[in-house]
């Protein structure tokens, strides 16, 4: 008996050991986690197709919605971590730069079509940018039309208010309203207190000169407030009701044609086009005009909050195995092409294929027309609860819209700024 | 039997200390020691003494005190309704009336859905109630997020506790019922002096059970309020979650997890009171 529990133990310990063995190779691998949930099948066929060409091993995990920070967290501690990970900007950056390898002297870093588009910190190369993406108000042109409008009516911040108002005296009879549902469920809030946030914080940045701060002064907090008042006040339900209402929710009413605005980004493209919902005829983004700057030279707000990044601390071997990968990735046809028409993105590299999206296309004729992008300033925000905050005081004003309501807006804005940049430093 | 179990011993220990050792002893060791670092990985941590703890009480941007008032007052109610509601079922539902079985399992059931799940269809629920009565909303209302969460626990928690109670009373013996009822006790007396007594075995367990529930509660609170609004309905668990979440930089973790191992401590304290309380009740059969 005692025989065969040895025998046992000695199958166990084999067993164990072989598992082991398997990532222990000597011409590196790479172990990429994904932070975007929609293009995860997408890096899957691409990361395979690689392993069939090349017989470098490449394994894509996807980190569940909101959960890539503490996915890392746990990931990088583990004698597999990942080889290729992302960080959000320099916030995020702050928190991983032990763990970032100096790009400065790969080829992805020189395949970089602007030098903005890396994440430097001193000479170093920490991170550089995989995809650039614009958001907007995206419009129902249809629908638009129906009203007795077009594109060229809006201009300004003025003609949107216009024209929104319009549309809500006459949403009975035209059977849709303006704005789609501005919710500020978890799942869509991130849309007004991070993304719309971005333009009063743009606004700051340009006047003053700078591109971060510790401390916000909200000289554009009452465009904020305008445009803010005109999604919620001009929208498919009542603002008391905005506060249940989810991302998915406000896409609907979109695809269903009950509301001509939806302000979201060029991410949306797949699914507002999926099964034939909507064609290019039928969409168009406009820039979020808040009546503040030039509107008239305003464009999207362009820019990345996706950063990739090398694990420093990898094997010698994966830390090459991954950089080759990269340069595949972004040079080869097949990455390319998979980049921009399967996932849909705008790569920052000399070699991008063009994208079939449609916002990002329009956002390239934008800036030709000699309209300045906005750029993505709320990489700076200072923390998550700053924006939680933030989120907090905008569904208590939305539901009730009191001066004394959107006074604890601007404080949550320019007081907890000051708070959480302290706090954060 | 006694010879084959003193031999093969190892082969049924091993196994489940291994795992206890692995799945707990360990990482509340590393927890223990991680709340005396600063850190953002559990490899590159930095030791810092207590500063930490001193900052629990000192500098705490979301201080523990302000979710201890609101989860002891969800605690206390909750404790209270389930045992209450759950004692009154297995009182109905011990009394051999029809469908008995069926109303069991119906009871048992919301305790197999998951507390996330649970949290969003209550949301969903009483957003719908509070939208036709024209009150404010979850997010923005501190009232409806406290009676939400005990509503909550409640329907999800009775079912588990009525099992619990319905064990213990049908172990109380046939014999002693009847010889109440030939000295002449009333139903309700019997149901103070025989019953009660000798089901408070069951009693420990079930509020030992809804008090560590009730201090320990996080995904019901996440998903249902997640704190709203500003933080009112936050309780313990979600506070230290967003302490060691809300802010990417390194000395948060560590507060964080200081904020655990003094929470870990409290709930231990208050079971253990609760615990010797409700045994000195217990009456051997």
């Amino acid at each position: 008996m005692k025989k065969r529990l040895l025998a046992l133990v000695a199958v166990c310990v084999l067993a164990i050991s072989s598992f082991a063995g398997c990532g222990a190779k000597d011409e590196g691998s790479v172990y990429y986690l994904n932070f975007k949930p929609e293009q995860d099948a997408q890096w899957q066929e691409l990361a395979k197709s690689y392993t069939e060409q090349t017989g470098v091993e490449v394994t894509v995990v996807t980190a569940a919605s909101g959960e890539y920070e503490t996915t890392l967290q746990a990931e990088i501690e583990k004698d597999e971590a990942p080889t290729l990970f992302q960080v959000n900007g320099p916030v995020g950056l702050a928190n991983w730069k032990d763990y970032c390898y100096d790009l400065s002297g790969s080829d992805l870093y020189k395949e970089l079509t602007s030098e903005s588009f890396a994440l430097k910190e001193g000479n170093e190369v920490l991170g550089v940018a995989y995809v650039i993406e614009s958001y907007g108000i995206i419009t129902n042109k249809t629908l638009l039309a129906k009203a007795g409008y077009s594109l060229d009516d809006i201009k300004s911040f003025a003609d949107l208010k216009k024209v929104a108002e319009d549309i809500t005296a006459r949403s009975a009879e035209l059977g849709f309203s303006a704005f789609s549902s501005a919710g500020m469920d978890g799942s869509s809030d991130w849309r007004f207190k991070t993304h719309l946030a971005n333009l009063p914080i743009y606004f700051e940045y340009q006047e003053d000169g700078i591109n971060t701060t510790d401390a916000i002064k909200g000289t554009y907090l009452d465009n904020y407030r305008a445009i803010f008042d005109l999604y919620i006040n001009n929208s498919t339900c009542a603002p008391a009701e905005l506060s249940a209402k989810t991302g998915d929710d406000s896409r609907n009413e979109f695809l269903q044609g009950k509301a001509v605005f939806f302000q979201n980004g060029s991410w949306e493209y797949s699914n507002l086009t999926a099964e034939g919902a909507y064609t290019d005829d039928d969409l168009a983004m406009i820039p979020i005009y808040t009546g503040a700057g030039e509107e008239a030279k305003q464009g999207l707000c362009t820019g990345t909050e996706n950063y990739w990044c090398v694990n420093k601390d990898a094997s010698e071997a994966d830390i090459q195995a991954t950089l080759d990968f990269l340069a595949w990735v972004v040079t080869s046809e097949e990455g390319t092409k998979c980049m921009a028409n399967d996932m849909g993105f705008v790569i920052p590299f000399k070699n991008a294929a063009e994208s079939p999206n449609l916002f990002v296309k329009q956002d390239k004729a934008y800036t030709a027309k000699g309209m300045t992008p906005v750029s993505w300033n709320f990489t700076t925000m200072p923390s998550e609860i700053w924006k939680n905050g933030v989120g907090s005081a905008l569904t208590a004003y939305a539901a009730d819209q009191t001066d004394a309501n959107w006074n604890a807006v601007v404080k949550a804005f320019v007081e907890g700024w000051k708070t959480e940049y302290d706090l954060n430093n | 039997m006694e010879r084959i179990l003193k031999k093969y011993w190892p082969l049924f220990v091993v196994p489940t200390m291994a795992a206890f050792t692995i799945g707990f002893v360990v990482p509340f060791l590393q927890g223990l020691y991680l709340s005396f670092c600063e850190f953002t990985t559990i490899k590159k941590a930095k030791w810092v003494g207590f500063d930490n703890y001193i900052r629990v009480f000192t500098d705490d941007p979301e201080p523990l005190m302000d979710s201890l008032w609101f989860t002891v007052a969800f605690a206390v109610v909750s404790i209270v309704l389930i045992n209450l509601i759950g004692f009154l079922f297995a009182l109905v539902l011990t009394r051999g009336l029809k469908g008995t079985n069926v109303f069991r399992t119906v009871f048992f059931m919301p305790n197999l859905i998951g507390g996330v799940v649970l949290g969003y269809i209550w949301q969903i629920l009483i957003n719908g109630l509070l939208s036709v009565v024209g009150e404010p909303l979850l997010a923005l209302n501190t009232t409806a997020g406290y009676w939400g969460l005990i509503i909550l626990m409640c329907w999800q928690q009775v079912g588990y506790m009525m099992i619990i109670y319905i064990a213990g009373l049908q172990s109380v013996p046939e014999s002693m019922i009847e010889a109440a009822k030939i000295d002449g006790a009333t139903s309700f007396q019997t149901l103070l002096k025989i019953k009660i007594p000798m089901i408070m075995q069951s009693v420990t367990i079930c509020v030992f059970l809804t008090l560590t529930n009730s201090f320990k509660l996080f995904d019901q609170n996440m998903a249902l309020t997640n704190g709203e609004p500003m933080n009112t309905t936050t309780m313990l668990a979600l506070n230290i979650y967003k302490t060691f979440y809300g802010r990417t930089s390194a000395e948060w973790k560590g507060l964080g997890q200081a904020k655990a191992v003094i929470f870990c401590i409290l709930v231990v304290l208050i079971s253990f009171g609760q615990l010797r309380a409700t045994r000195g009740k217990e009456v051997q059969q």
